[in-house]
């Protein structure tokens, strides 16, 4: 990417920064702000991030997906939009690769993902 | 008219106050020397003449050398002629001297991008003309789905109408977008950021008017 793009870019930053880090695999937990009419409310989104996309860019975006009374829901979040309030990491996943597409064709045990265990401190 | 010549950065995207994820597209923008100053007395029409980019002065063209060397620059790469320069501009758009984009736009301007096109190669009338091919594969059809159909009558006129759209080279032309909105002018780095895209690829020519 141009150096030029990155010096415009520069000023998201902080936006970017004030959440923690979170990978493929994290079970994630999103607060989302929501605008009705003049008031407004927080949302709250928790499942499987699925993929990172266009990372380190003003158009990068994750993929959550959860299920929803056993129906498969992903939602897809801009990472330097206004709407997000704040992203809490409840879970570490142990995963092989960075997209995780192949939790769409399965349910159940099989879309179980592995827990990450960090050595202690 | 009023104008400035960059160079096709690339794209990126903010989000506007209103909360909505803007795409748009980074220039840089000048700063550009005015090399000549045309007006009704001796031309016929009042213009100034703005160039941008460094070129080798091996690779210039001995008469535009003489416009530089008259303005008492370096040889520039484009030249571009704007005419009918603001009447605000008045003594900043003097022979020789340096216009920057901060000069002419400020930010929430609606302004005019030309550019060269992304040239396509030989494309069918599917892509090049917007023609809707043949719309299924049943009734018959098997191999003609992305073809223009009939191309005119029988016995009369027993030719092809002249500028029938068909397939050819594509891409590689002069295109003006309009009303592109100024989001935002970084003068210490000669960039403009603007709204929507612009066309043409990455470090191209561009032509902003206002």
């Amino acid at each position: 990417m141009s150096e030029l793009i990155k010096f415009v870019e520069e000023e998201y930053k902080d936006v970017r920064s004030k959440f923690p880090s979170f990978k493929a695999g994290d079970t994630i937990n999103v607060h989302v702000k929501i605008t009705e009419g003049n008031k407004e409310r927080v949302q709250q989104f928790q499942g499987t991030v699925i993929q990172r996309k266009n990372p380190n860019t003003n158009g990068e975006t994750f993929t959550v997906r959860k299920i929803s009374n056993g129906i498969g829901v992903e939602r897809i979040f801009p990472i330097i939009g206004p709407s997000i309030e704040k992203i809490e990491v409840l879970r570490e996943g142990k995963v092989r690769r960075a997209r995780l597409f192949y939790l769409r064709g399965r349910h159940g045990k099989a879309a179980k993902i592995k827990e990450k265990i960090r050595a202690r401190k | 008219m009023s104008g400035i010549i960059g160079k096709k950065v690339g794209m990126t995207s903010i989000f506007s106050a209103d909360g909505r994820n803007v795409a748009c597209t980074l220039i840089e923008a000048g700063p550009c020397v005015v090399t000549q100053v045309k007006n009704v007395e001796s031309d016929g029409y009042n213009a100034i003449q703005l160039a941008y980019g460094e070129r080798k002065e091996k690779n210039t063209p001995k008469p535009l050398m003489g416009h530089f060397k008259k303005a008492g620059t370096t040889p520039k790469q484009k030249v571009v002629e704007f005419r009918d320069f603001r009447v605000e501009f008045e003594g900043q758009v003097d022979l020789g001297k340096t216009v920057k984009s901060e000069q002419v736009f400020v930010e929430g301007d609606f302004v005019d991008a030309i550019g060269t096109s992304k040239g396509k190669g030989f494309q069918g009338v599917v892509k090049r003309h917007g023609f809707a091919g043949v719309g299924g594969q049943t009734h018959g059809q098997h191999n003609r789905a992305r073809h223009p159909g009939s191309i005119g009558a029988c016995s009369w006129p027993s030719r092809v109408f002249k500028g029938m759209r068909m397939a050819g080279r594509t891409g590689g032309d002069r295109v003006k977008v309009i009303n592109l909105r100024v989001l935002k002018i970084y003068p210490e780095k000669n960039l403009i950021l603007v709204s929507g895209s612009v066309p043409g690829a990455k470090n191209s020519f561009v032509i902003l008017e206002k």
